[in-house]
Order: C-alpha cells, then structure tokens, then sequence
C-alpha cells in the first residue's frame, strides 16, 4: 500500500498483463466521434471510423511522440498534430507529411500510421485493453464476471449508453483500497450512517427493519479476481423495483418493466435483474455498481498513495425522459463526489493511507466469514481479489486457491430466510 | 448620483452575497438554508460538462429544499466524516453582476474563491456562481443557485464536500 517498488511491479506485472478498461461503446456513437483516457499509465483515444468501427490509439504521434488528441472528447474526421504538423485519418493512416520529399524516396507511410495497444476487445459494449499480446481472451478472463455483466446489460431492450457528464476525483490512497471498498458491505452502516438516516428520514425504508438487518446478501468470487456482493434491494431501483421516493406516477412504468422482465428470461432471472443490487469489480481496477443507479467506476493508479478515479452513469437508451430523471436524482443522493456517501468513502481510504504511515501496523485483516457461507457484510470479496493480485505479482496468471463458493441469491424466499436469520 | 443612504442595486445584492459566504465561513448552514425559497435549487455541475442539465445529464449536486435541508444535516452531524472535524473555509466574492428580469427577480452572476483547509492541506475551489434572486418582505431569496466549478477535476478535494 506504501511501497514504490511494489507499486512499479504493480504495473508491470497486473496494469501490463491484464485486460484493462478503456471504455464503452456509446461514448463514440456517431463515425468521426472520440474520446481522450489514460489506460494503465498509458494515453489513449479511440474512435468510431467511417465503418462504424471502434479503433483504439496510442495517443502519441509516431513521428516524435508529441500526443495527437488534445482534447477529452469531439469529433473529427482527421486530427493533426501540431507539433510538425503530420495527420491522420479517424481509421489512423498517415495521411499528411509536409515536406515528405526531404525523408527520400523509400519513406514509406503506410508504416507510419497510429500504433494500436496490442489487443482490444470488447463485451457487451464495454472495451478492453491489454499491453499483453499473449493475454488470454477477454471472455475467457471475465469469467464468471461475464454473467453479471450480462444481468446488467440484459435490463434494457435498446442496449445502454453511458449519460453525459462524469464525477473525476482524486483519492491520496492506494488504489486497492478502493477496490475493498468498492465491495465492502460492512461499512456501510458505520460510514454512511447520515445516508441511511436521509432515507429513513424520507420514509424510504422499505423493508421497515432496522438498517444493519437489511444489509444481508452474499460475496462471491467469480474467478481471475473478479468478485461481487449481491443484496436483496435496499430502497428502489429504476429497472425494476419501485419506491416511494421514486413517486406514484412511477409505479405502472416500473410495473411495466418488471413485467418484460419476467416475460423475457423467466420469474428468477428476472428477480435477480430487479429486485437484488449489485457490487462488481473486474479486476483489477473496473468497479460496477449496480444499485440504485448504475454506475461505472474506473481507477487508474498515480501512485502508491494516489489514484484518480473517473465515475460514469449508464442508463438504458429507452428510458422515458421522466425515468431518467428519477435514476439521475436516484444516483445523487448516494453516489458521486457531491453525494451523501462518496465523500465519506474518500475520507475512509485516505484515512487509512495515512495510517499506514505507522509502518508497525504491517497487515490489514480481511478474515471476516471465512468460517460461514460468505455474506455481503463479509471479507470473501476482498480476499478473492487479494488472491488474483498474490498470483500476478509472482507472475502467475491464476491462482488456485478459494474460499468455498456460496450461491448466488436466486429466489425470493431466499432473501427472506437471508433477512430472518439476520435479525 | 446616489447617496452613501441608497446603496445601488448591486451594492445590496453584494452585501447579500457577502451575508451569505459569511453564514457559510461560520458553519451556519441551517441559516444559510433560510436563504432559499421553498422552491428552490440549489446545483452543482460535473467538472467535465459546467453546462449540465440535471434532468438529462449527471452533475455532482442537484438539491431541492428537501435534500438541502438534509445536507445541512448530514453536515452538522458529526458523521459526515469528510467533514468532521469541520474544515475552515474563506470565500472571496467579486465581478458581481445584476441583471433585473422582470417578476422581482434578479439574475446575479459572481466570481468565487473559497479556500478549504483541513488535515494538513490547503486549496482552492475556483469557479461562478449564478444566482435567481427573489424579492419579499424587504430581503433576498435564493430560488436557484448554481455553482459552477472552474477545475478539470476535483484533484485536491476528493469532492464536493463543503457548499461552493
Ligand atoms: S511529433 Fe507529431 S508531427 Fe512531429
Ligand atoms: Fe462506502
């Protein structure tokens, strides 16, 4: 967590081996259209082509390195270095030399164009990296992952896009913190109490029990690191459980969905898309919160004490102007830098970080229901993660230990053994 | 001319604005809540896109009294840990401008600093802030206030833990 050695192993050995996020789809809909990231330390951008086709770029000019893209995002049908003024078109070809004659006859442009990473590939709109060209494929790595993204992406008829607007932050800790806190179901009563109480305050407990007998659902690690807590619904979610806070006027749509749902993939599946949530983290540092809105958090390490952090909303491209509203609304009062929460997690893990700082306290305890079927509220989660990143850094692409996997919540009933025996 | 006795309409509006970064320095949220109309709003937009529309588009802050009441709460609690001990702030207030629309109410535009201190560290947040302004009972109301940030991201704070 403190040290510069690990932290540059870390990079080798996880950020340059591993899939890593870049992006999704929607975020260049129309041809021409581009977006500026920074993947694993790396400047990137990628494109739509005229195809229709997602393309990614190492965002340095293959003349003498000055970065091509100089904006976050936009749409551009060639982009023109300015350092000495070679450009390319959105497919990467050299288009452009001034002056070409002065390299002689056999300079050749076709060897010139933009380098792509190694590997892209992408599932369900979401695109991958890897600096690794002997990676295995993305959905082999997703593992178990893949089906819980599919959970997500199934919800809507239309496919989702990605809302206008992103929460950029800066945490001064290590960026594993935040994958443990990503999926830590035992803070959330501690940290977020002035939530829980906002909530209630709003007569938005549903389940009219207290909030840590609510907090119940179980941790599972889905394999490669991957891992994910899934807890009954706690207040509402837009697909498809509805609320009070969401208002009456809601309910039928709500209804509605539901209903496809189940017309769709079956009473189970359909139980689980709607009315159980979701904490997913693709490892190592992709974090997908299916909650009370879905958002898609991506981590990109500055430091051992330092990460930035980038947040998005996704939302279904067929909701109704008014749903959209209520998912926006639904999203702020937990999530993001302004939220009622947010801030509190950053405060946790920078509280943590500094803490390290006494170098006596040399192990962080991750125990917590190794001896019972694994709950939301316990540690299998971080463990599962901790395992994969052991491995990586000993140069092992897997590891072979687990805790026993628990079962995913299936059915109704089964929450509610899950809240009884919680009380 | 006017008189030291007849302060101009933006030299009223000023010593409101300064009223309220006052209430703000102090900690006095619950009083700086009675600032706004029942009506009111209070948002903040995303770094990234400072003209967001909070209907369509995901910003940091978009209150309602409701929520801004429960925000002065959480803030005042003890619990909300990225604030508590409390941090000191100094507002700067400055290029006020007024412009009358009709109905009584005001459109306002200013320039904001504020300085956030806490754990060691000290920065800024640096941005605009426009306002709608109601007349009644001889006083100013808030019925919309956005804050618009001028950083690329929030790099130094974490968040938008204080009221810009
Ligand atoms: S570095 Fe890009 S044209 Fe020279
Ligand atoms: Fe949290």
């Amino acid at each position: 967590m403190t040290s510069d050695e690990l932290f540059q192993r870390e990079r080798e050995f996880i950020f340059s081996r591993c899939w890593i996020y870049l992006g999704h789809e929607s975020e260049v809909e129309r041809p021409g259209d581009y977006r500026r990231r920074t993947v694993a330390g790396r400047p990137l951008f990628f494109t739509r082509g005229r195809d229709g086709q997602v393309r990614v770029f190492l965002n340095s000019c293959p003349h003498r390195g000055a970065l091509i893209c100089r904006r976050d995002e936009g749409n551009a049908e060639v982009l023109q270095c300015f350092y000495h003024a070679w450009s390319f078109n959105m497919d990467g070809d050299l288009i452009g030399v001034p002056d070409q004659e002065a390299y002689g006859p056999h300079f050749d442009r076709d060897e010139l164009g933009l380098k792509e990473p190694p590997r892209v590939e992408s599932y369900r709109g979401f695109y991958f990296v890897s600096f690794n060209s002997h990676v295995e494929d993305l959905v082999s790595y997703l593992a178990d992952a893949k089906e819980y993204l599919d959970l997500i992406v199934d919800q809507t008829e239309a496919g989702m896009r990605v809302v206008r607007g992103s929460n950029k932050y800066t945490m001064k800790a290590n960026w594993k913190l935040l994958v443990e806190n990503s999926l830590d179901g035992y803070h959330l009563v501690p940290t977020h109490q002035t939530y829980l109480d906002y909530i209630s305050s709003l007569g938005a407990d549903d389940s009219g029990q207290t909030a840590s007998a609510r907090i119940v659902g179980k941790a599972r690690a889905l394999g490669n690191g991957h891992c994910v807590i899934e807890s009954p619904v706690r207040s509402g979610r837009p697909i498809a459980h509805w609320h009070p806070l969401f208002g009456e006027e809601a309910r039928e749509p709500i209804a509605r969905i539901r209903q496809r749902l189940v017309d769709e993939y079956g009473e189970e599946r359909a139980f689980r898309m709607a009315d159980t949530s979701r904490n997913l983290i693709i490892y190592p540092n992709l974090v997908i919160n299916d909650i009370m809105a879905i958002t898609v958090r991506y981590f990109e390490p500055l430091a051992p004490d330092n990460m930035e952090v980038t947040a998005w909303h996704l939302a279904p491209r067929e909701e109704s102007e008014s749903m959209l509203a209520t998912r926006l609304d639904s999203f702020l009062t937990f999530l993001g830098p302004g939220g009622f929460a947010t801030p509190d997690d950053v405060e946790a893990l920078e509280s943590c970080q500094t803490g390290f700082r006494a170098t006596e306290t040399e192990w962080s305890d991750i125990s917590r229901g190794m001896l019972r079927p694994a709950k939301s509220t316990d540690e299998l989660q971080m463990r599962g993660f901790w395992r994969q990143w052991h491995a990586n850094m000993q140069g092992f692409t897997h590891t072979n230990v687990q805790d026993a996997p628990a079962p995913a919540i299936e059915t109704e009933a089964e929450v509610e053994l899950a809240l009884a025996s919680d009380n | 001319m006017t008189t030291a006795s007849q302060p101009t309409l933006r030299e009223q509006v000023e010593d409101f604005l300064f009223k309220e970064a006052a209430l703000l320095d102090d900690w006095r949220l619950d009083d700086w809540v009675d600032l706004f109309t029942d009506d009111g709003r209070y948002v903040v937009p995303t770094t990234d896109l400072p003209d967001g529309d909070p209907q369509r588009d995901l910003v940091f802050i978009d209150d309602d009294i409701t929520r801004l009441r429960a925000r002065a709460v959480r803030l005042n609690s003890r619990h909300a840990h990225r604030e508590y001990p409390w941090s000191r702030t100094r507002r700067f207030i400055s290029n006020v401008r007024v412009e009358e629309t009709g109905d009584g109410e005001l459109a306002v535009s200013s320039n904001v600093l504020v300085y956030r201190f806490r754990a060691g560290e000290g920065n800024p947040y640096v941005g605009s802030v426009h306002y709608i302004l109601r007349r009644g009972g001889g006083a100013f109301r808030i019925a919309y206030r956005r804050a618009v940030l001028d950083l690329e991201a929030l790099s130094w704070h974490g968040a938008v833990s204080i009221i810009f």
